[in-house]
């Protein structure tokens, strides 16, 4: 008899995962450096930061790699290494839809300086008309198939063989878990047997940390780069830019079992809800976090006690820590200051659209291990924010069911409910 | 567990106007159906501009406003007409489990900044400080808001307060296939009761057009009819155009009382790596569906055809094909009318045929090559097609409620 979920759905497992970031390539170099303690904050290498107020991100530097094609080929590594993992398909024949997190697509300052100076100028003509005149001299069509916004996850799907049309998503920061949502709804609704979940993002950029400077989120922290993410530290200063990638394999319980798959774990719950403050920052009351966490516990039918791990968002911002708190409290009560809280950002940095599926992957090997990965740099405890957050250490203990929060600019707010066993 | 979907509230803006009269008015009962071009304003490119719009209508603070870019302001703005349609505006219970799933994308650059730095940088000493100085000095904060395609969907949060689950899916037209789709599929699927789906694109914009011009996309001549370009090189004129529908549960549009446009059928996403012959392969199996489920009603089809050479010669073969063999009655190039409009281009022909259907009529032909032929038999379910001009096929199906 097929397995159904409390809602009479079926289960959604997960059989294959893989992860790239700053702290390695793959699985395993990543959970040895985040049971270590490991940072992978380090100084930016890879342009001048003279003039910018941060320095340091979690980069990740592959040889030989073309910048445009880092999220692409750090995409390719995770789907890879959680294809194998899971033992589905075959290679290039992926049975199932792809859901990619990726971040919006731009043409470039090397790009756009080489439009500009392709051509001599003509009289009442700006850059732009300039560069589109170069543009349409130049015909580069390579140039510019990089700059649609369904490219990478074209090229992942060419590759990889997925079914159907791909579907590239962002809901900002809590996009890799909206990826994993996406993934979790198709297997649900009976229209996959399969669906492959990833997240990319390779956003370190000088303007994208003058952006994110622009709007005080980054940490401008002067002591050494692998400190400088403090999460729910009372000097905490702001999250620290970083790049990174994970894939998650969601079979359908049954038919998974029924191949023999390893199952690594269960999607439980799912929900997002959407805030309608204010286009960077929470409702002060916490209701849309809240409605985001109550929904998720809904969809899963589970009750917030069952938890005994939660993987935050953590940024490390002012604001983010203190509402993540704020939420978990009154959705969790008294309960919540014993139930251990990292963030696995305090040592990988902030991936942006892919943080959500990292932090999926990490949640999962939580559990097979028996070990909570550390919220390094915790020296200054906040009093506001009084939460066992497993500090500086890596914590031996059973987990067995995970909740998995991601929020977003423009009010997103996505959670996961992930466990080891389907009931 | 399947349920209907209907279609019960339509927001659109264009070059043709705001609101379904005046795209009706434009597309259907003037007797030469004639798009607003501008051919001068963005020379050598036209495009079909948007019609001037009063944002504090839909968007009445100042402060939310001044935080949006015009490609935000149109999609929010649109949004909310698409909500009063509705009849859900300020109807803060039901909005707080309005599902949204928007198609966009982004990367609004600030033109001067730009400039400025384009025009100094080659005497900079280092060109790479030199861009992280301007760049640090000249950009506004409020800009890299305006740059995330989910702010579309943010700022429909906050200005209309639909506060459900929030999807923004990328990727040019497929985009906008699987933002419909995708809501279609969660209403039927008992995941969701009502959804709004769409995307807005401002043409006008020298950042877009510069990408049409690198793809080797643009039109850059007098503007014909999609149908007549590929013969003389091909080319896309992109149109400004917002376009959002409210779609929902049968069941839950009854027990409101709501009045429905049509009823959305099946939505098909499909890709192929568009090699020869490939996205007409795709569209066929699509078709074949499409034709099946609405039995034996004559069909007719909007399509989003753009003018490319070779894929518009491809996509004509196709559709000459369906129409000789009597599967389809004829066809209608949206872009024709609105312009290509990228992220905006599935929900506003679904849009638009579930306005023809509750009209009981069909659009003019607007093209001058007479491949676009007058309908035989008013249409009671139309197909909606479009291939995306680098990638990726969507096909859907939408029928009228008698």
């Amino acid at each position: 008899m097929a397995l159904r979920d409390k809602r009479n759905r079926p289960v959604v497992a997960v059989t294959g995962m893989g992860v790239v970031s700053s702290l390695g390539t793959g699985l395993e170099e990543n959970w040895e450096a985040l049971v270590a303690g490991r940072s992978g904050i380090k100084e930016i290498t890879r342009f001048p930061t003279t003039h910018l107020r941060t320095t340091f991100a979690g980069t990740v530097d592959l040889p030989n790699v073309d910048l445009r094609d880092l999220k692409l080929t750090i995409g390719e590594l995770a789907i890879d290494e959680a294809v194998r993992m899971s033992g589905i398909g075959s290679p290039g024949d992926f049975p199932g839809p792809l859901f990619t997190a990726i971040p919006p697509v731009e043409l470039g300052w090397p790009a756009r300086r080489r439009l500009y100076e392709a051509v001599a100028p003509e009289a009442d003509e700006d850059a732009y008309d300039r560069m589109c005149r170069a543009a349409g001299l130049a015909n580069d069509r390579e140039e510019f198939e990089h700059s649609m916004y369904g490219y990478v996850s074209e090229k992942l799907a060419d590759r990889f063989g997925t079914r159907g049309a791909p579907i590239s998503l962002t809901t900002a920061c809590a996009s890799g878990a909206t990826a994993v949502q996406l993934g979790v709804e198709a297997i649900r609704r009976g229209e996959t047997e399969a669906a492959l979940c990833v997240g990319t993002d390779c956003s370190v950029t000088a303007e994208e940390i003058v952006r994110f400077s622009l709007l005080s989120a980054l940490s401008s922290f002067k002591g050494p780069p692998e400190e400088a993410a403090k999460p729910f530290s009372k000097n905490r200063d702001g999250f620290v830019i970083a790049e990174g990638s994970a894939a998650l394999v969601l079979e359908d319980y049954d038919v998974a079992r029924a191949r023999g798959a390893r199952i690594l774990a269960v999607i439980r719950g799912a929900a997002d809800k959407n805030d309608d403050f204010h286009r960077t920052r929470s409702k002060p009351d916490g209701s849309a976090v809240i409605g985001a966490l109550r929904a998720t516990f809904d969809d899963a039918a589970m009750h917030p006690d069952e938890i005994n791990y939660i993987n935050a968002h953590g940024t490390g911002t002012p604001e983010n820590d203190k509402m993540e708190h704020f939420s978990l409290d009154k959705v969790f009560g008294e309960r919540l200051r014993g139930v251990p809280i990292s963030s696995n950002k305090s040592m990988v940095g902030h991936t942006l659209t892919s943080s959500g599926a990292l932090e999926a992957v990490f949640s999962i090997q939580t559990m097979h291990a028996g070990v909570i990965p550390p919220t390094i740099n915790y020296k200054v405890p906040d009093p506001d924010i009084t939460l066992d957050v497993v500090p500086n250490t890596a914590r031996e203990q059973e987990v067995s069911v995970v909740l998995s929060n991601s929020f977003g600019f423009g009010g997103q707010n996505a959670c996961l409910i992930i466990a080891a066993e389907p009931a | 567990m399947t349920r209907e979907v209907w279609i019960t509230g339509i927001g659109m803006t264009s070059s043709l106007g705001e609101g379904l009269d005046a795209h009706w008015q434009a597309m259907a009962e003037a007797e030469n159906p004639r798009p607003v071009i501008d051919t001068t304003s963005f020379a050598p490119y036209p495009v079909h501009p948007m019609v001037p719009l009063d944002f504090s209508l839909q968007i009445p603070k100042g402060g939310d406003r001044r935080q949006m870019e015009n490609w935000q302001r149109v999609g929010t703005y649109t949004a909310g007409l698409a909500l009063d349609d509705a009849g859900i505006a300020g109807n803060l219970e039901l909005l707080s489990n309005t599902n949204m799933v928007v198609a966009a994308a982004g990367g609004e650059r600030d033109l001067a900044v730009d400039q400025t730095i384009l025009e100094g940088v080659a005497a900079a000493e280092s060109p790479e400080e030199f861009i992280n100085e301007r760049l640090s000095n000249d950009l506004r904060p409020t800009l890299f808001l305006a740059q995330l395609p989910n702010l579309v969907a943010g700022n429909i949060a906050i200005v209309h307060k639909v506060t459900g689950s929030s999807r923004t899916f990328m990727g040019e037209e497929l985009a906008s296939v699987s933002a419909v789709e995708i809501a279609a599929r969660r209403i039927r699927a008992d995941q969701g009761d009502i959804f709004l789906a769409g995307g807005a694109i401002i043409a006008e914009r020298k950042d877009v057009l510069l990408v049409m011009s690198g793809a080797g996309w643009a039109w850059t001549e007098e503007p014909v009819s999609v149908w007549a370009r590929p013969a003389r090189g091909g080319g896309i004129i992109l149109g400004s155009v917002g376009a959002f529908l409210v779609l929902e549960a049968r069941e839950h549009a009854e027990a409101r009382g709501a009045r429905p446009y049509a009823r959305l059928g099946t939505v098909l996403s499909g890709r192929s790596r568009r090699e020869p012959g490939q996205a007409a392969a795709t569209a066929a199996r699509q078709f074949a569906e499409i034709r099946k489920e609405a039995g034996d009603r004559p069909l007719a089809m909007l399509t989003s055809a753009s003018g490319l050479s070779p894929l518009t010669i491809e996509e004509q073969d196709f559709l000459s094909g369906l129409i000789d063999r009597g599967e389809l009655d004829t066809v209608r190039a949206t872009p024709n009318m609105l312009g290509t409009s990228v992220e905006a281009t599935f929900p506003s022909m679904v849009g638009l045929a579930a306005l023809a259907l509750s009209r009981k009529g069909f659009y003019r032909p607007a093209d001058e090559t007479g491949f676009e032929t007058a309908v035989k038999t008013t249409p009671t379910a139309i197909a909606v097609n479009s291939w995306g001009n680098w990638r990726g096929e969507g096909m859907g199906l939408v029928e009228a409620i008698d």
